[in-house]
């Protein structure tokens, strides 16, 4: 993975911009030890490592606007960071950066039930909010794999999924405010307890942008109140299409559950083996649906969902007699990344998204590739929302398998961008995917993005190297081509 | 009299635009021009036309996706998903009674880049949670596109989000995904009679707390409105439920079947209570919930005469005030004070909206950030320049 070359001055700099940060962040707060900032040196694609600068832990808001100011004021370039679960490397360090971690921004600042809201600091987890308001009954919706330990500040960054976004929406649907710093240090609020915005919709532009454009240190998200019935099915199929086209024609019936997920053949393998959920092992493909809602509604939409499996050919039907079944028929589907980690030295997850009608046909092209690439692939993912999590089993040991897994994995990629899909639909684009963005953007589209980008951070400063493949100066950006046609369009109507 | 171009297709449309680039022409871009009288006047060379771009391109149910021609009449989407049972979650308004047209017009590209929703708002999100992805041109007559046809996708910036809500002065548009949602089979309304403006809010709060699925929260004239909507057994469960739980209130309650209770939704999503006086200046108020009673009695306060009706649990508030020749635009704003949340005029004669801010006013460092924004797609200021003030 090509970062942009480390610039000799800044890193000949190094002890001076310390000295500056410490008279921002007194004590503790910088850490320039090689021990120190040894936790620091990657995120959960940790196959790609890099020091940082220097890591810098500020406690107020005051503190991370002066970091950015300074930053701007002296073009060094700096990393925010959450809680570093990201899986496409996108608080992965960079060597001649500041790491801003925000994990001291922990407090839940206000819950306010009656509006719907809880108002938070970046730095609380996930499933934190959640845990925060249980006791009255509600709960934050977007559910990410990792929900122990990722931040809510990271999922706005990175615009986090789940199981349940197929029906209660990603992150971006389920944020009212930020308060965001900019690079300069001007602190700016967007959004708040009230919904969409009086101008731009700038939250919206800030959530999933990867940490590029400014730095969030407050966020306020809806609270939803807990569905008073959840039931989860499992559906086996005896052939993979036989699934797909069950989650197709739910979809078609009118129905939107909670989560749709499926598992092949040897997901369900690895998954059983690790927790012992019940899966049923003479399947090819496996769903798990949940509905929830009123008691009737679920038992109504549990039939009917039963109907439509069964006509496609399920051969087993199972539906949660109680919570606790509910609980184990998740737990596979939970640790099914860990459980194929138990059978395989390296693995590497994708995420790339496709029309649900393309599925049948996507999952045999990868099992064609896995033979001509000679490495297993597993497949686990959101089938609801056609989001793929197809897991490429390899020995980082053997660096021929390395650059064979990287290639099928850029080739099952592309294969998402063909058949009308996208590169990431959880994940984020981060270092992991950044060079594959030409598969997807023409050239003009990534300027337009890249120009917005400029409208937030001109010297491209922040978080830098990430998401777009070849960076071009603002100011060449900026400037106005303009063709001179004589009488370019003789022809388009008129009046 | 500024002079009509009417492009037929995207090509065409990108030669109309580098064409405006060269020789320094302001457009007016519209479809069909149901909102024009929305937002600030605008004084423009010419007028851009997207009502021949128009026609489905690819609607695929099983995917909950439709795509379509910037053109395309609102009226027609709706039609065709509904033949399918589906339908616009986010419920868009046909604003064009109450700003003065006839009813019945718009394309749906125009409801997105107003990023309008109904009283669905609150549980399924406004225009800006639907589109998936979009083509067109920008400032520098370029084509681009961003987004996809997919419901996850986080690949590059969400250009979505910023142009929803534009009111076309980013990028002018030729194609856009809309996620689209099944139709519920049931719709019922659960009114409460005579609650008072804080008692009904805090009724409605409740309700939109509680574990029954409310769709909609509404308080029209005296009557508290709560939307159940999805299959019969459910539906008739949860109106039980939140009859129990609204007991307290004392307040008399009603249920309106499916059919009426469609027209009365409509009739709130098209603000329908204020389209009566044509000569009321008309505002929209967005604000936390809780906050909505006691803006409406600051300005009432001021302005006796003002009619108010809630919607969005109380976080909505649309008001219509006698005519004045400043809006009472400082009245309304001041009303808002520490709530947070945001006042637009949205009907008020030419003049008026020529003099006051039409769009809430931001704090400098955010102004200045979506002027640059705005610079980054649109450097020369072609596209319905001044009308976001």
């Amino acid at each position: 993975m090509q970062m942009p070359p480390l610039d000799p001055a800044i890193l000949a700099r190094r002890s001076e911009i310390v000295a500056a940060l410490r008279a921002i962040v007194p004590g503790e707060g910088v850490i320039d030890e090689t021990d120190g900032m040894r936790p620091y040196e990657c995120d959960a694609l940790s196959a790609y490592r890099q020091m940082p600068l220097v890591v810098v832990l500020p406690e107020t808001v005051a503190q991370v606007s002066s970091i950015l100011r300074y930053c701007q004021d002296n073009k060094v370039k700096v990393v925010p960071r959450g809680a570093g679960t990201s899986l496409s490397g996108g608080a992965m360090p960079v060597g001649d950066a500041i790491l801003l971690g925000l994990g001291k921004f922990n407090r839940v600042l206000e819950i306010d039930y009656a509006n719907r809201c809880v108002r938070v600091q970046p730095g609380v987890t996930n499933l934190g909010i959640s845990a925060a308001v249980e006791h009255e009954g509600f709960y934050y919706a977007p559910d990410p794999s990792s929900q122990i330990a990722c931040s809510i500040g990271g999922n706005v960054a990175e615009n986090s999924g789940g199981v349940h976004c197929l029906k209660y929406g990603l992150t971006t649907n389920n944020l009212l405010g930020i308060e965001m710093v900019l690079l300069g240090g001007e602190v700016v609020r967007l959004g708040g307890k009230h919904l969409d915005s009086e101008g731009y919709d700038l939250m919206g532009l800030m959530t999933g942008s990867e940490g590029l454009l400014g730095v969030v240190t407050e966020v306020t998200v809806r609270l939803l109140r807990k569905p008073s019935t959840a039931r989860a099915m499992l559906l086996g199929f005896p052939t993979e299409a036989g699934a797909a086209d069950c989650v197709a024609a739910v979809i078609a019936s009118g129905i939107i559950p909670a989560g749709m997920e499926m598992m092949d053949k040897d997901a369900v393998k690895c998954a059983e083996a690790y927790v012992s959920a019940g899966y049923p092992m003479d399947v090819e493909g496996l769903l798990i649906v949940e509905l929830d809602g009123p008691q009737v509604e679920v038992d109504h939409l549990v039939a009917r969902v039963e109907e439509i499996a069964k006509a496609r050919g399920a051969t087993t039907c199972r539906v949660s007699r109680d919570e606790q079944e509910r609980v184990l028929f998740w737990a596979g589907r939970k640790a099914a990344f860990p459980a194929v980690g138990q059978i395989t030295p390296d693995y590497m997850c994708l995420d790339g998204s496709v029309p649900r009608g393309r599925l049948v046909e996507v999952l045999a092209e990868m099992r064609k590739m896995s033979k001509t690439y000679g490495l297993r692939v597993v497949n686990v993912f959101h089938a609801g929302d056609g989001n793929l999590h197809p897991l490429i089993l390899f020995d980082a040991n053997d660096p021929s398998e390395l650059r064979r897994a990287e290639e099928f994995g850029a080739d099952i990629l592309r294969l998402c961008v063909r058949v009308g899909g996208v590169l990431t639909g959880e994940h984020g684009v981060g270092i992991e995917k950044r060079d594959l963005m030409g598969e997807q953007f023409t050239e003009i589209d990534l300027d337009q993005q890249m120009r917005v980008k400029c409208a937030f951070d001109p010297d491209h400063l922040l978080n830098p190297g990430k998401v777009f493949p070849k960076l071009r100066r603002c100011a060449e950006l900026g400037r106005v081509v303009v063709h001179h046609n004589k009488l370019p369009f003789p022809d388009i109507p008129r009046f | 009299m500024a002079g009509t171009i009417k492009p037929r297709d995207s090509k065409e449309l990108r030669q109309a635009v580098e064409w405006a680039l060269a020789d320094n022409v302001t457009l007016d871009v519209r479809g069909q021009g149901s909102k024009l009288a929305l937002g600030k006047p605008m004084h423009c060379d010419q007028v851009l036309d997207l009502s021949a771009i128009a026609g489905i391109v690819d609607y695929a149910p099983e995917e909950l996706v439709v795509t379509l021609r910037a053109g395309t009449p609102l009226r027609d989407v709706e039609a065709l998903l509904a033949q399918r049972n589906q339908m616009l979650a986010f419920e868009p308004p046909d604003l064009g009674p109450l700003l003065g047209q006839e009813a019945g017009r718009g394309t749906l590209v125009g409801a997105v880049m107003g990023n309008l929703a109904g009283s669905r708002r609150v549980s399924a999100g406004a225009a800006r949670d639907h589109l998936l992805g979009f083509s067109g041109v920008n400032g520098r007559g370029e084509a681009f596109k961003s987004g996809g046809r997919v419901m996850k996708n986080v690949t590059g910036y969400d250009l979505s989000k910023l142009l929803a809500g534009s009111w076309g002065t980013l990028a002018v548009l030729d194609e856009v995904s809309i996620k689209v949602l099944p139709a519920p089979d049931q719709t019922r309304t659960l009114f409460l009679f005579g609650l008072a403006d804080d008692a009904a809010v805090q009724a409605m709060c409740l309700a939109m707390g509680s574990p029954h699925d409310v769709s909609g929260a509404a308080h029209v004239d005296g009557r508290t409105a709560l939307r159940l909507e999805g299959v019969a057994p459910s539906v008739e469960a949860r109106l039980k439920g939140l009859r129990e739980l609204l007991a307290t209130s004392g307040a008399k309650m009603e249920e309106l079947g499916t059919l009426e209770s469609r027209a009365f939704w409509r009739e709130v999503r098209d603000v329908a209570p204020l389209a009566a006086a044509p000569d009321a200046v008309v505002w929209k108020i967005s604000c936390p919930p809780t906050e909505g009673p006691g803006i409406v009695s600051r300005i009432r306060a001021l302005r006796p005469a003002t009619e108010a009706f809630y919607d969005w649990s109380g976080g909505l508030i649309w008001l219509a005030l006698p005519a004045s020749a400043d809006a009472d635009h400082a009245t309304v704003r001041g009303a808002l004070g520490a709530a947070g949340g945001h006042a637009t005029l949205i009907r008020a004669p030419e003049a008026v909206r020529a003099s006051v801010p039409v769009f809430h006013p931001q704090p400098a460092a955010l102004a200045g950030l979506a002027r640059r924004v705005k610079e980054s797609f649109d450097p020369k200021r072609l596209f319905n320049p001044g009308r976001m003030g």
